[in-house]
């Protein structure tokens, strides 16, 4: 006897991921989540966005490890409420994670919320944490066919990050081959080369950052007023 | 590797499905996988057989239905199944579609087999 079942297998994960949706929207939190191989300049990035944020401003970081509270030790120096998920051998981030450590750092919007995944092109990308954008980081150090060999991630980025630009003149690293393979998989993505180190195309992250800020928060700020 | 995450989900659930059909034995849990679902085939053999091994479960058979990766055309409507990494429509060379397939990982069923009644 064949009984249907129709379920999603990561549906517990989606529920809570759902639930953490409503609550960014409630409290009017943008979340986004970043996603790259280990070692493509996630921690750097944050570092360089934390330091360019003025004091005060309703910020918080959530940032994944298998082990060690390295990351947030060094996202910690800049005055921001910073919490290490020390996921003990899980590949990826889920859900209930999130809003596990959320809850005990007390973070209440309005205001953003930076999610740095484990290191991991793979797993990452099925789980939903209810975040408004995933972004996926690729550094120059890496091939140009990254985006054809992780699809999945790619596939459902709303924005890649180039990073290590300043180090373009010393590797043999095309940022217009690897954007059109991203774009073979993901036609609309959009796309920023930056440097963490130098700060070259950081300008343009961080207006990216306040437009979706924006755009998420206004439908809720109109329905307050 | 989160075939071992993905296989314990699947057990949850069959074990969920099993409870409410008390007496009956669980052959078979069909599952849809996409093509972008990142999901190696092996390795999820591999993390199943380990979960179920020395279980009530350990006959248990797990079968997957793989599923393409398919784009519709928002100019043509063509539906097309992606080759190659690249979701350029086929048909008229459009940039412009949406993902109606491939990140499917679903349970579909489960095969029951309802067992005679001891006592009745």
């Amino acid at each position: 006897m064949r009984e249907s079942v129709e379920k999603k297998v990561l549906s517990e994960n989606d529920r809570l991921a759902g639930e953490l949706r409503q609550r960014y929207r409630d409290q009017n939190i943008l979340c986004v989540n970043l996603i790259s191989s280990p070692g493509s300049g996630k921690t750097a990035l944050l570092e360089k966005t934390l330091a360019s944020f003025k004091t005060g401003r309703p910020v918080a970081v959530l940032t994944g490890d298998l082990q060690t509270d390295n990351d947030a030790r060094r996202l910690a120096k800049f005055g921001f409420p910073v919490r290490q998920i020390v996921t003990g051998g899980t590949c990826h981030l889920d859900a209930r994670m999130v809003d596990r450590h959320l809850s005990e750092m007390g973070f209440q919007g309005p205001g953003l919320l930076l999610v740095e995944n484990v290191g991991n092109l793979v797993c990452p990308s099925s789980y939903d944490l209810g975040e408004a954008a995933k972004i996926v980081l690729l550094s120059v150090t890496e091939g140009e066919d990254k985006p054809l060999k992780y699809p999945g991630i790619f596939h459902r980025a709303s924005l890649m990050i180039l990073t290590k630009t300043d180090l373009l003149p010393h590797v043999d690293f095309n940022p217009e081959l690897a954007f059109e393979n991203a774009r073979k998989i993901h036609p609309d993505m959009e796309y920023i080369a930056l440097s963490s180190r130098s700060g070259e195309g950081f300008d343009q992250w961080l207006n990216w950052l306040d437009a979706l800020q924006q755009k998420v928060q206004q439908p809720a700020a109109a329905t307050n007023s | 590797m989160h075939e071992i995450g993905i296989a314990s989900s699947i057990l949850e659930c069959v074990a969920a499905e099993k409870r409410r059909h008390p007496g009956a034995r669980v052959q078979s849990v069909g599952v849809r996988i996409g093509a972008l679902s990142n999901v190696d085939k092996d390795a999820l053999d591999f993390a199943f057989e380990a979960l179920t091994r020395d279980t009530d479960l350990e006959s248990l058979k797990l079968e997957v239905e793989w599923r393409p990766w398919r784009q519709k055309c928002l100019s043509c409507s063509e539906e097309y199944d992606v080759q190659n990494m690249d979701v350029t429509c086929p048909k008229c060379a459009s940039n412009s579609s949406t993902c109606i397939g491939g990140t499917e990982l679903d349970i579909a069923y489960l095969e029951l087999e309802e067992q005679p009644c001891a006592n009745p």
